[in-house]
């Protein structure tokens, strides 16, 4: 299958791809990883008259700690991130990189990449609420910090500019006593989640100090369970608080039915997700070693 | 009544004829496509050095196969989710159906037809083959790919880390068994060697 022809340019910097796109104008798309562009484009379901290839610019694929901040460059494969030594310290960030569909796809997709598509079921914007990141988007003139929260705006759109793109994604690391876990269940490996769950809480004792429960795949965008989020804030986290808040998260859920499930099943799959994530961010909050991964056959 | 027919008939279809030919002219000028420059890129491809002046839209696994002649990269599903097209991009497992040509600029690419050195099979290769690893081989080029990727960063993969590892290749003969005992043996043999 070949896509529609289209120019081809190659930018060498950041800058340099905010200009050529704002010159070429509403036919222009950006090509990162290209994991979900090119097949799109295969499909000619998008029809791009010019791509502007991002991976010849040097300096955007980064994994650095600055204090206490993690930075992430935009072009930083999954990959990258799966075996990153630094991502370690916030294992939520690693169960998402190692379970991104399969090897291959994991080796040149970016993180930039997938915020940036907003796709209502990738991976990477359920986690990066939970942690309550902040994306650096790169204009022609200048730079601006946008928070997760509003940054994805709806399904595929984003509040970057039709001359923006991302540029790095800061997420805070978390005290010793903050643990987090995603979940995703899929139908297979290649493919997207079903639905998942991404849940970072905060203990103090017995009692869960802070936490923030985000769904995935079963709305527009990601959704922030309030409702989940309160059933388990001050209260100490046992299989009581734990029901409630999955019980929560069910309603809190807009899935719409597809080829993966009906309405129904995702709510019943995500409530399960939600109180699975929940029980393994807290064995971590207490330093446990939990490795988890995307669940599928 | 003829004659009256015959004198409106032709006046009428002139003008649905036009009509035809604007329509068909609007059409056209939708689905033409522009005209595109193509780009001169350089890679080495299981060794050799390459120089070839490509079209932005071809994919790295056509360039393989049609201009190359490397046909041992199969193409599959061609929608990025067999992995019959796998081939190592910089080292990288990549599917080379969702990769354009163009992004291959100056990189080393590793295909299935590059794994034999000297005429001899490579210890991925001998593994598929002594285990009975295949059956229809058309996903076995790829899942070799994905062998080597694995054992390069894992030299004593776990049975969860195998199952991972090879989770991006589709096989519809074998049912996976002898293709983890291949996997096994490969990574038992590299070890040896």
């Amino acid at each position: 299958m070949y896509p529609r022809a289209f120019h081809y340019h190659r930018a060498s910097s950041l800058k340099e791809a905010a200009n050529i796109l704002a010159q070429l104008g509403e036919d222009a798309k950006f090509l990162a990883g290209g994991q979900s562009l090119i097949p799109l484009m295969k499909l000619r379901f998008a029809n791009p008259r010019h791509l502007v290839d991002l991976n010849f610019i040097k300096g955007i694929s980064y994994i650095k700690e600055d204090k206490s901040l993690l930075r992430i460059g935009a072009l930083t494969r999954h990959a990258e991130i799966e075996h990153s030594a630094t991502v370690g310290k916030i294992p939520i960030l690693h169960d998402c990189a190692a379970g991104i569909a399969d090897v291959q796809v994991r080796n040149r997709g970016t993180i930039g990449g997938s915020l940036a598509e907003a796709d209502p079921s990738g991976d990477w914007a359920t986690v990066l609420l939970a942690l309550d990141a902040s994306v650096r988007c790169a204009g022609r003139k200048a730079e601006r910090t946008v928070p997760l929260t509003k940054f994805i705006l709806d399904a595929y759109t984003t509040a970057l500019a039709k001359d923006e793109l991302v540029g790095e994604i800061v997420v805070k690391f978390r005290a010793k006593n903050s643990g987090g876990a995603y979940l995703a269940f899929k139908r297979s490996a290649p493919v997207y989640p079903t639905a998942s769950a991404a849940v970072q809480l905060t203990l103090d004792g017995d009692t869960c100090a802070d936490v923030s429960i985000v769904l995935g795949c079963v709305g527009l965008s990601p959704i922030k369970a309030t409702g989940a989020e309160a059933a388990l804030r001050g209260k100490k986290v046992n299989s009581k608080s734990i029901a409630e808040a999955a019980d929560a998260a069910r309603s809190a859920a807009d899935p719409q039915p597809d080829m993966r499930g009906s309405a129904e099943y995702k709510r019943t799959l995500v409530g399960a997700l939600v109180r699975q994530a929940i029980d393994i961010a807290t064995r971590r909050a207490r330093g446990e070693r939990v490795e988890i991964s995307h669940i599928y056959a | 009544m003829p004659k009256k027919f015959s004198k409106r008939k032709p006046a009428k279809a002139a003008k649905s004829k036009n009509a035809i030919r604007r329509g068909i002219a609007a059409r056209l000028s939708e689905v033409a496509q522009p005209a595109v420059e193509n780009v001169t890129i350089r890679l080495t491809v299981n060794g050799k050095a390459h120089e070839l002046s490509v079209e932005p839209r071809l994919l790295l696994v056509e360039l393989l196969r049609e201009r190359l002649d490397l046909t041992g990269t199969h193409v599959g599903c061609d929608t990025s989710y067999c992995g019959a097209c796998t081939v190592l991009f910089n080292g990288a497992s990549v599917k080379s159906c969702t990769v354009f040509a163009v992004q291959a600029d100056g990189s080393e690419i590793l295909t299935v037809e590059g794994l034999a050195k000297n005429g001899e099979l490579h210890a991925i290769q001998k593994a598929f083959g002594e285990s009975f690893g295949l059956q229809c081989g058309y996903c076995t080029p790829g899942l070799m790919l994905s062998t080597h990727q694995l054992l390069a960063q894992n030299s004593k993969p776990g049975e969860k880390e195998i199952r991972k590892a090879i989770a991006g290749n589709t096989c519809r003969c074998t049912g996976y068994q002898n293709i983890f005992k291949a996997i096994r043996l490969a990574a038992q043999n590299a070890k040896g060697a």
